[in-house]
């Protein structure tokens, strides 16, 4: 049967796939925020995952406003990275494992989750970001896992509850525990922590939210279901909404969880960076 | 049309919650904005921005946020940052020169406070 091995969470800001092409991972100003990274690294290495569950949100390149899904997931044989207009390298599609989407989706929507499925799914930053972290050289990284992208939607309220996105997860993992084959799966929830672009507000960032959320989605992810959407904007900043991708894979990990690496860092571009490492019992 | 119920009791200052109600609003600058993931359509932009406003049916507010560069004008008028962003691309300005125009800071002055929340 398959099982989950863990969870890992990272922002994906599009600034990071620069840094990443220009090679600026030792440059004072980036250094603190790619050392949350060695660790991972290791992990991945020994573990060897067969295939990544990414969580992300789009942001304009996959989805636009004439239909916007609140949860896609993609059953596609492959994942194109393509262009989002200002200029991020587009990198070599991504393998997809289309068999086991279709399996998730199955079990998903037998357990009401109304979910829009995908063939086709062009990935922005929000998906490439955290794999080129992950896995350097993505795609052509040689331990890199068949991949299956899931989007929630962040653009446009109403976006999802806190509880919604961590029942989601919970439906995920029956979904991909249920699955006959014997394949080894890890969950990435991509996104936050807190951060503004627009407004009179723009470059709002609250540590002390942000620390908040980080201990308690180790331990006690269910408290944080009482926060409200607008309380989330409110504390999280407009685009630190992003944090219900981090609720979805938290979800997908069930109770019992060891944490293996944390790293927080303000700023980066205009975010609170957080990343940690989460291991399945 | 009035605000929805729910969750819509929150005045969260500087803050614009992109709902249906912005969506509709700001639907012809936003397809515009989005049309902007092609190389092709960002050219035909730049050779002659009133034409391809006027393609894509911008309001008046639109346009004149567009022409001014005016990025709280074109949040007003239904910009959504996501979006928005790809414009601010093709004018070649970062997030920070973004941050600096909306909160009347200069670039250095909002990178300065972005850091002073570390």
């Amino acid at each position: 049967m398959a099982r989950i091995l863990g969870g890992i969470t990272t922002s994906h800001i599009p600034a990071v796939g620069n840094a990443i092409a220009k090679n600026l991972q030792d440059d004072p100003y980036w250094k603190p925020f790619f050392d949350g990274y060695p660790k991972i690294h290791a992990w991945i290495k020994e573990q060897k995952p067969d295939v990544v569950i990414n969580i992300y949100n789009d942001h304009g390149l996959g989805f636009f406003l004439d239909r916007m899904p609140t949860f896609a997931i993609g059953a596609a044989h492959e994942y194109r990275n393509e262009d989002e207009g200002w200029g991020i390298p587009e990198l070599d599609p991504f393998p997809g494992a289309p068999e086991l989407s279709w399996h998730i989706i199955e079990s998903m929507v037998s357990d009401e989750f109304d979910i829009t499925s995908c063939q086709e799914l062009p990935v922005d930053h929000g998906f490439t970001v955290p794999m080129q972290l992950f896995w350097p050289g993505a795609p052509h990284n040689p331990d890199m896992p068949r991949a299956i992208p899931i989007s929630a939607n962040t653009v446009q309220h109403p976006i999802p509850t806190l509880k919604r996105a961590l029942d989601f997860g919970k439906a995920l993992r029956k979904a991909v525990l249920s699955y006959p084959e014997d394949i080894k799966v890890v969950v990435l929830g991509t996104g936050g922590l807190s951060h503004q672009l627009d407004g009179q507000r723009a470059g709002f960032i609250n540590k002390e939210f942000d620390l908040y959320c980080l201990e308690n989605i180790v331990s006690n992810p269910e408290v944080l279901t009482e926060i409200s959407r607008l309380e989330l904007v409110e504390k999280a900043g407009a685009q630190g909404t992003e944090f219900l991708m981090w609720m979805m894979m938290r979800g997908a990990l069930g109770d019992d969880v060891t944490e293996l690496t944390r790293n927080y860092h303000i700023p980066i571009s205009n975010t609170a960076a957080g990343t940690l490492l989460l291991e399945c019992a | 049309m009035e605000q929805p119920g729910y969750d819509y009791h929150v005045d969260i200052p500087g803050t614009t919650i992109f709902d249906g109600r912005m969506a509709m609003k700001g639907y012809a600058l936003n397809k515009m904005c989005y049309s902007f993931n092609s190389r092709e359509n960002r050219e035909a932009f730049a050779a002659d921005e009133d034409a391809y406003m006027a393609n894509y049916r911008l309001s008046d507010a639109q346009r004149d946020a567009v022409r001014a560069r005016d990025i709280l004008g074109m949040i007003e008028a239904g910009g959504n940052i996501y979006y928005l962003a790809k414009l601010a691309g093709i004018f070649k300005l970062s997030v920070q020169d973004v941050g600096g125009l909306q909160t009347g800071r200069t670039t250095e002055e909002f990178q300065d406070f972005l850091n002073s929340q570390a």
